[in-house]
């Protein structure tokens, strides 16, 4: 029963639509022009109750209205408007108003002055607030008509008065969009209403309604975004805002004040109750401390984002943020932070806790303690200890921010930030080890800081553990017991989560490199050497030793002493890891090995210029050298290829544009030794040996301009027109290659016409860039277009043959920025001894773990692909979330690849 | 008026809260604790100073039980069934299910242990618990037509609430005991600027300023760390609730952060039944654990066992926590003896302990302790003091004033010189008085009761309308009669409240002579008058009638010469009682003489 009311239901709502439907579609196929605002005048009269005409206008609402008609319709709207007495139906049409107004192209002047009028005998309070808000689009709409926005003030001045909070709000509102910002312009309107719209808004800071209150902050900071300057007698109304009862308000107060702070940094204010005077910015900042211990979190979030901007204050209240003075029973007590650091300045080490270690000390005079601190005292304290994760995260920001401006409260947040690295949320716990790694050249880690740091190691997030040891890698450790610390917890690290390698062998090696004489006294201890007795060699495949020893020789790079301390066979490991593992272990001036390694290190140090220097010459060199005998050519380009590929292994950041480059020789290479073949000049099945090489050279360069076109990030559209013209050229080889092996017409026929087609094609996609290809061969091959449309087969690829061969080489430009995307997959690790294995028909999963450089849009465009011993293969689409971001150009993707076979034979 | 006064119990004292408050002829009862010390009568509150004569029930409006220690409710069931109380006890339902748990276990020590009588029965408990009514955070309580209540999230313990009692537009908040730093399993307290009459404050800490949270926990979970990779044991001895989920929070997640392997166990007993409750109420909690729980609930230990007492002898490393906290008997001081003697393990103690105890002892550096029986045991383990507390400090308690804004504060639950500093600083700071009475003793706190009036939308729109632009600012002075009838206060016009109180109208008039020296005739007087008045008066209707009468605004002036002496005129000021403030003006003006110059 209910179903087939229902049916009916649906029914009886489909015929409506449809017969309205049919309405408008008869009405305009008869009408052309105003058929919208006939329309809508004949259903607006034909509606009997205030509900039917809504139903219409709702209905109206949901189509576009053409710019054309827009001015009819809005007649047709205000008629209705003056008419009606019910203010729903006044409320939807002053709405559409201002919908209709916002149609793009229509310019919206020409009804403003009915808009204007409607306001004066409107009765209705959240209509009016409805035509405020219409005449703010309106106004927003003619920004360049002054006149028009005084206009406008001046109305929403006058209704400022109003009793409703939503009239007012929109007055506000419409105020700080459209209040005048320019001095003189307020000048010159001195006589009028709207002197002063500063002074107006501030006058409602203390309004009844909190709303408004609200409304009337927002708009003076609409005003400054707009470019006025705010005075700054509004700095001493604002702070009185502080203190409202309604969070929305103090919200934004926070946020006016801090405007403020950014303005008149620098002017005096006086303390209250005091007679001492400070700077603003530093009031500012105290206040906004303040209000870090907001009843509301999302004032305090608001604060603590803020703080973290306002970089002018002095430093001595910025560090009074971290500063609690603690007692217990009347007497000082120190922080367990200051406890920490004389027993590591005492020189004891952490001994056990005693009962009273924490026992107050001094009496502390009564008089002199302030419980509810006046300025900044301990904002960051309370913020990082906030119940709400958000606060604490944006507290964490902040000091990120203040910290990476002053090198001196970066030393002394570090206590509060490392205490941070064990907070019971993960994103609080890496957004601290984040910051921390954002300030570390700032700082030095003392050793129970490292202490605590190094805990996190066995975090059994990855992220966390990678955060941690990027945050390793720039650490300024201050003694060896530190490095021998890290290495030991890296190392458990290791045990514990083998999958680590890579990122704490990269840890390492900067650890290393950093800390060459806090590393030098460990070796003996590290390596396990003796004095007089030999130890057995370790094992050379154990990942820790392999970190010990990326440890010690990037330590050694700048250390020259420290080799001597080495036994043979880490002399032997040394070159095999050298080979194995070249992007951690630097070349070493070892004493017996100088010719191995020292003709390498010179040119290994970066120097940016030459190195780009010595790839534009080489290319240089060979495109002015075209007219070379081919031999010549050849030899040239061979040299060049091997000079660039040399270039990218030995500069990372060159090698994409090297690469690049190198392919792009290569190509032309090829193509200039396959034109050189003796086959052309005879018959075609001799030389059958020849023509393979041919149709392979041709082959390849597809498949190389390929790979340059989507396997490179930053290629720009001048170096796509030269590699599909590459492109272009290969397939004319293929097509001639062809022509001469096969015989019979038939065959040709069909390729000759596709190859036009891709001419044709060309042309028309790279049309803009065709007068910088002179002289090449699709230049010339578009001027004898008419003839090879017309020609047979076998005479266009007679033309092809030609225009190939004297057609000149082209200058690649190069971008300024190309790396080649590359994909590492770190896990799975290829000719694991042992075999994933799986019961038929059930499915496993397999972790992968890769490195993704310089991809775009990886989550779209990279997949998976399982190939199965039978030569099955599957594509995996990775989710979204699988892919992290842990650096610009660098993603980095952890997923579970499900497999799944059915037996086989 | 607003009367607060303290049963012996929980003034400048911690222990045995129990506090009376009247506020506008309702009285009510907050907490009825006990204290821990006694075992006598003076455990228990002296109810009889609440009313002599009379039953409590038609004297008290209602009770409210801020939290489930023992110290706030732990008088309940002898109160309400072995005094005999009928009414109403508010408690969250936190508390409500906990705290018949606590009761009947404390009851158990009592009677089945120390064997006392006279003490409350089992069923006493579950009947007590019956008359208790459960509330809901921020929900606000009827409790009859006048008194409200409403409570507000106040961290401490799972369950623990503030009270906000509300009469007419008098309130008090009592906040019981809070915690304004929010701890690993429980938010921070919370109250909105409701601007009470009256806050009573605890004030356990209002000497301290304490340290961060994060550092304390920090070094537990370094010493436990280390001592279990050593191989070592752990003993954590812990009160049944509160702090031991706390400290179980804190461990779980970091053997699940840290995939550490060591068991952990918990002593078993009440504590079993008591984190079924803790998972039930996870809206109480902090955020994290509200956050998370759709995955998992904290609660629901993956590493925490219970504890058998075989475990102890188990080799290789191990979390224990155990029953009492303070080392003084039962399960704990039995591991204790087992392990003390190994330096790879470790005891840690997360509170207080009282003089006397094993606890204390080895505290304060005592590294041989003579047990029963003459034995001496060596304690060779290592000994740690961590103070987990979750009361607000200094810092806290002022924050939280600074959030409600009361005018008045009353400080309890503390000892007495530290309320003295704490008072001193809140009189300094926000400039309202501050109290502390002494236990028994009462405070009478005089408010300023705003009362409403009803007023009449007409009027309201027709006095609006005098005058300025209403301002938020400025009062407004308004004209109207108030009429009280029915215990209701209503402003309506003049007309309206004689019609209603069928009333006539009586029109009063005050006439008042003024002599005045000149010589001249009548009439020409009244001119003089006349142009001098006209001069002065600028903003009025000043009118010279044609029978030699002068007006202004609607007061009558008339002129007759004086039947003795004609040099001397009498002028007849006649006006309305509504226009007295013009009339006396001038009557004052003409009696100061008409100016010389005309003449």
């Amino acid at each position: 029963m209910a179903a087939h009311l229902k049916k009916r239901v649906y029914e009886e709502f489909t015929k409506v639509v449809q017969q309205q439907h049919e309405d408008l579609s008869t009405k305009k196929l008869r009408l052309t022009k105003p058929s919208k605002s006939a329309a809508l005048h004949v259903d607006l009269c034909k509606a009997t109750s205030p509900a039917d005409a809504l139903q219409y206008l709702l209905q109206f609402a949901r189509k576009p209205v053409e710019v054309e008609s827009v001015e009819g319709v809005v007649r047709i709207l205000l008629e209705h408007y003056y008419k009606e007495n019910d203010a729903s139906v006044r409320l939807k049409i002053a709405s559409l108003l201002g919908l209709l107004s916002k149609t793009a192209g229509f310019s919206p002047d020409c009804i403003m002055d009915d808009a204007i009028n409607t306001l004066q005998n409107e009765k209705s309070h959240q209509v009016l607030a409805q035509l405020l808000d219409t005449l703010l689009v309106i106004g927003t709409k003619l920004p360049e008509n002054p006149s028009v926005r005084m206009r406008l003030v001046e109305v929403a001045c006058k209704h400022l008065t109003d009793s409703s909070h939503g009239v007012r709000n929109k007055c506000l509102q419409l105020i700080g969009c459209l209040g005048p910002v320019e001095k003189g312009v307020a000048k010159e309107a001195e006589s009028q209403a709207a002197k002063d719209v500063q002074k107006i808004i501030g006058d409602h800071f203390n309004d009844q309604d909190p709303r408004v209150r609200t409304a009337a902050i927002k708009a003076m900071l609409q005003l400054h975004e707009r470019g006025l300057k705010l005075q700054q007698a509004i700095y001493s109304q604002a702070c009185k805002l502080l203190a409202d009862d309604y969070e929305q308000v103090r919200s934004a107060a926070v946020q006016l004040i801090w405007v403020l702070s950014q303005l008149y940094p620098e002017s005096i204010v006086p303390i209250p109750s005091s007679n001492e005077e400070i700077r603003l910015v530093d009031d500012a900042f105290g206040k906004i401390c303040h209000m870090v211990s907001d009843g509301s979190w999302v004032v305090r979030v608001q604060a603590a984002k803020l703080l973290g901007s306002m970089q002018q204050v002095s430093s001595h209240f910025l560090e009074q943020t971290l500063d609690k003075k603690l007692m217990s029973d009347l007497r000082r007590k120190r922080t367990a932070h200051e406890r920490a650091k004389e027993l590591y300045s005492s020189g004891e080490f952490s001994s056990g806790r005693k009962w009273g270690d924490d026992a107050p000390k001094e009496e502390i005079d009564t008089g002199a303690v302030n419980l509810i601190e006046s300025g900044a005292c301990g904002a960051f304290v309370h913020g990082l200890e906030d119940e709400m994760y958000e606060v604490r995260i944006a507290a964490v920001e902040a000091l990120c921010m203040l910290a990476q401006s002053s090198p001196s409260f970066a030393e002394k947040c570090l206590d509060f930030l490392v205490d941070m690295f064990n907070d019971e949320i993960e994103e609080v716990r890496l957004q601290s080890i984040h910051t921390m790694r954002k300030i570390s050249h700032n700082i030095t880690l003392r050793e129970d800081q490292l202490d605590t740091v190094l805990a996190v190691l066995e975090d059994s997030s990855r992220d966390i553990r990678e955060a941690l040891h990027e945050l390793l890698c720039c650490t300024n450790v201050s003694t060896k017991e530190g490095i021998h610390l890290a290495l030991v917890e890296l190392l458990k690290n290791l045990t514990k989560y083998p999958t680590d390698r890579e990122s704490i062998w990269k840890c390492l090696k900067f650890l290393g490199s950093r800390h060459p004489t806090l590393v030098l006294p460990l070796v003996p201890e590290l390596l396990s050497t003796h004095p007089f007795f030999d130890t057995p060699e370790p094992d050379m495949d154990d990942p820790a030793y392999i970190a010990v020893l990326v440890l010690i020789f990037n330590a050694a790079k700048s250390c020259p002493t420290m080799p001597a301390l080495f036994s043979d066979h880490t002399f032997r490991h040394y070159a095999y890891l050298r080979d194995s593992l070249s992007h951690l272990v630097p070349p070493l001036r070892l004493p017996g090995r100088k010719l191995v390694s020292s003709p390498v290190s010179p040119s290994i140090t970066p120097h940016e210029d030459p190195s780009q220097q010595f790839l534009h010459q080489s290319l240089e060199r060979v495109y002015n050298l075209q007219h070379l005998d081919p031999q010549g050519i050849q030899e040239l380009l061979e040299f060049t290829i091997r000079d660039l590929q040399r270039l990218g292994e030995l500069q990372s950041e060159l090698a994409g544009l090297a690469d690049f480059t190198a392919t792009y020789l290569q190509c032309q290479l090829l193509l200039i030794k396959a034109l050189q073949e003796k086959l052309w000049n005879v018959a075609a099945p001799l030389y059958l040996k020849q023509n393979a090489l041919a149709s392979a050279a041709a082959k390849q360069i597809l498949e190389e301009t390929y790979k340059m076109e989507f396997m490179y990030s930053g290629v720009e559209s001048r170096q796509v027109v030269i590699i599909h013209h590459m492109r272009l050229q290969a397939k004319a080889l293929q097509l001639i290659v062809t022509a001469r092996t096969t015989r019979g017409v038939e065959p040709l026929f069909g390729m000759c016409e596709k190859f036009l087609q891709e001419v044709d094609s060309f042309q028309r996609c790279f049309i803009s860039e065709l007068p910088h290809m002179q002289g090449s061969f699709v230049d010339k091959l578009l001027d004898l277009m008419p003839r090879l449309v017309t020609s047979k087969p076998s005479e266009v690829v007679k033309i092809l043959q030609t225009t190939l061969r004297q057609s000149t080489f082209l200058h690649l430009p190069l971008p300024e920025q190309l790396h080649r995307a590359t994909a590492n997959i770190i896990e799975p690790t290829g000719e694991s001894d042992n075999p994933l294995r799986f019961t038929s028909g059930l499915v496993v999963a397999l972790d992968v773990d890769a490195t993704l450089e310089h991809v775009q849009d990886p989550q779209g465009t990279v997949k998976v692909q399982v190939l199965y011993p039978d030569g099955q293969a599957q594509l995996i689409h990775p989710k979204p979330a699988d892919f992290r971001n842990p650096g610009p150009g660098r993603h980095r993707l952890i997923t579970q690849v499900y497999l799944s076979h059915t037996a086989w034979t | 008026l607003l009367a607060f006064s303290l049963c012996p119990g929980a003034g400048q004292d911690v222990g045995r809260s129990c506090i009376l408050v009247s506020i506008a002829g309702k009285n009510v009862m907050l907490d009825c604790g006990m204290h821990m010390g006694y075992n006598d009568d003076r455990r228990f509150p002296d109810f009889s100073y609440i009313t002599q004569n009379g039953r409590l029930t038609d004297f008290l409006d209602c009770v409210i039980i801020s939290h489930f220690h023992l110290d706030h409710c732990g008088a309940l069931p002898y109160f309400s069934e072995m005094v005999g109380y009928d009414g109403p006890i508010y408690m969250t339902h936190p508390t409500k299910a906990i705290c018949p748990i606590l009761l009947e276990d404390y009851r158990k020590i009592t009677v089945d242990k120390k064997g006392e009588t006279n003490f409350f029965t089992s069923q006493m408990i579950k009947d007590c618990m019956k008359k208790v009514v459960a509330v809901h955070l921020h929900q606000t309580v009827q409790v009859d037509e006048e008194l409200e209540i409403k409570a507000y999230y106040a961290g401490h313990v799972l369950g623990a609430a503030m009270f906000q009692i509300k009469v007419g537009c008098e309130s008090v908040v009592y906040t019981g005991d809070y915690n304004m730093t929010p701890d690993r399993h429980l938010g921070a307290a919370w109250i909105d600027k409701c601007r009470p009459d009256l806050l009573i404050s605890e004030s356990t800490y209002a000497t301290t300023i304490r340290d961060s949270k994060r550092c304390r926990e920090r070094d537990f979970l370094k010493k436990v760390h280390e001592t279990v990779e050593r191989g070592g044991k752990v003993l954590i001895p812990v009160f049944a609730l509160g702090r031991a989920q706390e400290l179980c929070i804190l461990l779980e997640t970091f053997w699940e952060r840290m995939n550490l392997k060591a068991p952990i166990y918990f002593s078993t007993g009440l504590t079993e039944k008591a984190n079924h409750y803790y998972k039930l109420f996870i809206t109480w909690t902090n955020q994290k654990i509200r956050k998370t729980f759709v995955q998992r609930n904290m609660f629901e230990f993956k590493h925490i066992k219970a504890f058998d007492r075989a475990f102890a002898d188990n080799p290789g490393p191990m979390v224990v926590f155990a029953t009492p906290g303070m080392l003084h008997a039962g399960q704990s001081l039995q591991i204790f003896r087992k392990w003390a003697g190994n330096e790879k393990n470790m005891v840690i103690m997360p509170g207080y302990c009282v003089q006397g105890t094993v606890g204390h002892k080895i505290l304060s550096g005592q590294r041989k302790l003579e047990m029963e029986g003459r034995q001496i045991l060596e304690v060779k383990m290592q000994v740690e003091y961590m103070s987990f507390s979750a009361h607000a400090d200094a810092k806290g308690i002022m924050q939280l004033i600074r959030q409600a804004e009361p005018r008045n504060v009353l400080l309890v639950h503390g000892e007495a010189k530290k309320m003295e500093f704490l008072k001193q600083k809140i009189e300094q700071e926000f400039h309202v008085s501050c109290y502390m009475p002494a236990n028994g003793e009462t405070t009478t706190i005089f408010t300023n009761p705003s009362i409403p009036v009803d007023i009449s939308l007409g009027l309201l729109k027709r006095e609006a309308a005098i005058g300025p632009v209403p301002d938020a600012k400025k009062p407004k002075l308004m004209h109207g009669t108030l009429l009280m009838k029915d215990n209701s206060f209503r402003l309506v016009s003049p007309e309206q409240a004689l019609k209603e109180l069928g009333l006539a109208e009586h029109q009063l008039r005050f006439t008042c002579r003024v002599h005045i020296q000149d010589p001249r005739k009548e009439h020409e007087t009244v001119l003089r008058v006349y142009n001098h008045l006209k001069g002065v008066l600028k903003d009025y209707s000043v009118q010279h009638l044609p029978d030699g009468s002068i007006t202004v605004e609607s007061i009558l002036i008339q002129a007759t010469a004086h039947s003795e002496d004609q040099g001397t005129k009498v002028l007849l000021v006649s006006w309305t009682y509504q226009d007295e403030e013009l009339g006396s003006y001038l009557t004052s003006l003409l009696k100061k003489g008409l100016p010389q110059s005309t003449s």
